[in-house]
């Protein structure tokens, strides 16, 4: 059951901060402010219209509190749900019933890490969990790791599938002037890096950089005085299903089944509308993993459906276009990055790598360790 | 449900593992194994949570090789699934961290602790058991 309403809100503005390396003393509040000015700019919306501030960091504890104190805001509405990489979907579909309910007008989305200047264990530190910390798992890749391993048990998956993820990847980022990663990538290349947590190596990890973005949402009916053509929000879902990778009931299937659908449903959607898809890429195995709990493709064809360049320039699907967080930018948290490529897709805005006739694109969000799931589905004026 | 002034699900637990022991519970409403050790049952909410002792027995669920530092070699992590019923997480010893395959079966042994970590379990294989 959902109250709430297809196309009732939409993205007006969006933009990422400045992405890669910031400079020495760089805050992530800086990196948020920056993304915002470029968001509300996007738009042509005043900081004083935003009445409903959504913020989640690592490295910036009280969210909200921290960034309403930086740009003096006084929001109606205000939520700093931190679940990991997908805390901005979440806050996504939060601000859509906050704005349904007439509780908040103009919502800010933000995010922003320095977790290349100050290091990913600083920025990130882990919590001592005595039922997994004594064996010295490196988080959260070798959760990750033993995902794809039980998926090449089960399924065949074979690391050469996992190696096309960042291939796609990679060809991805060499049209998209802000990636991070500026050279082309082999599957040999894949294999033969440095081993990290078998089967991945260092290329089946997404990077590790600085970055920010901010997106900014409003009712449609206000959308459609603004700027730029809106992108509804046409459907969202949200799912958890534990915290810790022991407690994960089953590694080859996500709570992006349960996400994707209540998001289908609330949009009126299947998968075969969809025209392209940001899927959340911290290690290779998740768009495969995503790509079947999502209803792409049956559960243990990922590995398969990848093959080929199928989800690369000119492959049957296409999946990240940014690059991802494999080649593109991956701050920490990177959620709020995967929705803004596919707002610009729908938007039209994205030059040499834009997807052709692109009205409904597919944001899916990760975090923990495959932990929380959740999926928003965009769409063009067209579609509502 | 322990008195929490007096001990702790995790205590209960490490005291096991002094003995050499690896301890689960059950739920007596509705006869699952809990793991790790709670204060009420998941999922029903009850306090009838029974503390149990492991045959020690179990096959590994999925496993990774960690290479943590460059130049040292690495060392294995695993979700390994209890006979009775449960998953933890651990390591498999006296063999290579790649030899560790999916499906292998695998015995418990605790880990001493000392004045830094306390004990914790790990698993030798067994293969045939």
């Amino acid at each position: 059951m959902s109250t709430l309403k297809r196309g009732s809100i939409a993205v007006v503005g969006a933009a990422e901060s400045e992405l890669g390396q910031a400079a020495p003393h760089t805050s992530p509040l800086d990196l948020m402010a920056q993304a915002t000015h470029r968001a509300l700019d996007d738009c042509g919306l005043k900081l004083a219209d935003v009445d409903g501030l959504f913020v989640a960091a690592s490295q910036v504890r009280f969210g909200p509190m921290s960034l309403a104190e930086y740009l003096r805001l006084k929001p109606k509405y205000f939520d700093g749900t931190l679940i990991g990489g997908s805390s901005f979907m979440s806050h996504l579909a939060h601000a859509h019933a906050a704005l349904e309910a007439g509780l908040c007008e103009v919502a800010l989305i933000a995010y922003g890490s320095t977790q290349r200047s100050v290091s990913r264990a600083a920025a990130s530190p882990r919590e001592y969990h005595y039922y997994e910390s004594p064996y010295k798992p490196l988080m959260p890749i070798s959760a990750y790791a033993m995902a794809a391993a039980r998926h090449m048990h089960q399924y065949g998956t074979t690391r050469e599938q996992l190696a096309e993820v960042a291939v796609a990847a990679r060809k991805w980022a060499l049209m998209n002037p802000v990636a991070w990663e500026k050279e082309p990538l082999t599957i040999e290349q894949v294999l033969k890096a440095r081993m990290v947590s078998y089967p991945f190596t260092v290329r089946d990890c997404c990077l590790v950089v600085d970055g920010g973005g901010a997106l900014i949402l409003t009712t449609a009916a206000r959308a459609k005085t603004l700027r730029k053509k809106p992108v509804y929000v046409l459907g969202t879902g949200e799912a958890l299903s534990h915290a810790t990778i022991s407690n994960m009931p089953d590694l080859t299937v996500t709570a992006a089944a349960e996400s994707g659908p209540k998001a289908f449903k609330m949009a009126g959607l299947k998968p075969s509308d969809v025209k392209m898809l940001s899927l959340y890429d911290a290690f290779t195995i998740t768009p495969v993993l995503f790509l079947e709990d999502l209803g792409f493709c049956k559960k243990g064809e990922g590995g398969r459906f990848v093959s080929g360049g199928a989800i690369a320039p000119g492959g049957k699907l296409p999946v990240n276009t940014s690059g991802g967080g494999l080649s593109y930018c991956h701050p920490g948290m990177y959620g709020l990055l995967v929705m803004i490529e596919a707002v610009r897709q729908v938007r039209g805005e994205c030059g040499k790598r834009q997807v052709k006739d692109c009205e409904i694109a597919l944001a899916h969000g990760n975090g923990g360790v495959l932990s929380s799931q959740c999926t928003v589905l965009f769409g063009a004026p067209s579609t509502v | 449900m322990p008195d929490l002034k007096q001990s702790s699900p995790l205590g209960v637990y490490i005291d096991h593992l002094n003995k050499g022991q690896l301890a689960y519970q059950v739920c007596t409403d509705d006869g699952s194994a809990v793991f790790y050790p709670r204060v009420i049952s998941p999922r029903t909410g009850s306090t009838k949570l029974e503390w149990r002792v492991s045959k020690g027995l179990g096959t590994v669920y999925s496993t990774t090789a960690v290479y943590a530092a460059k130049g040292e070699p690495p060392y294995n992590v695993a979700l390994v699934d209890m006979d009775e019923g449960f998953r933890l997480m651990s390591r498999v010893e006296d063999i290579d961290p790649l030899a560790v395959k999916i499906g292998m079966r695998v015995r418990f042994r605790a880990h001493p602790g000392n004045e830094k970590e306390p004990p914790y379990p790990v698993f030798t294989p067994a293969e045939g058991a």
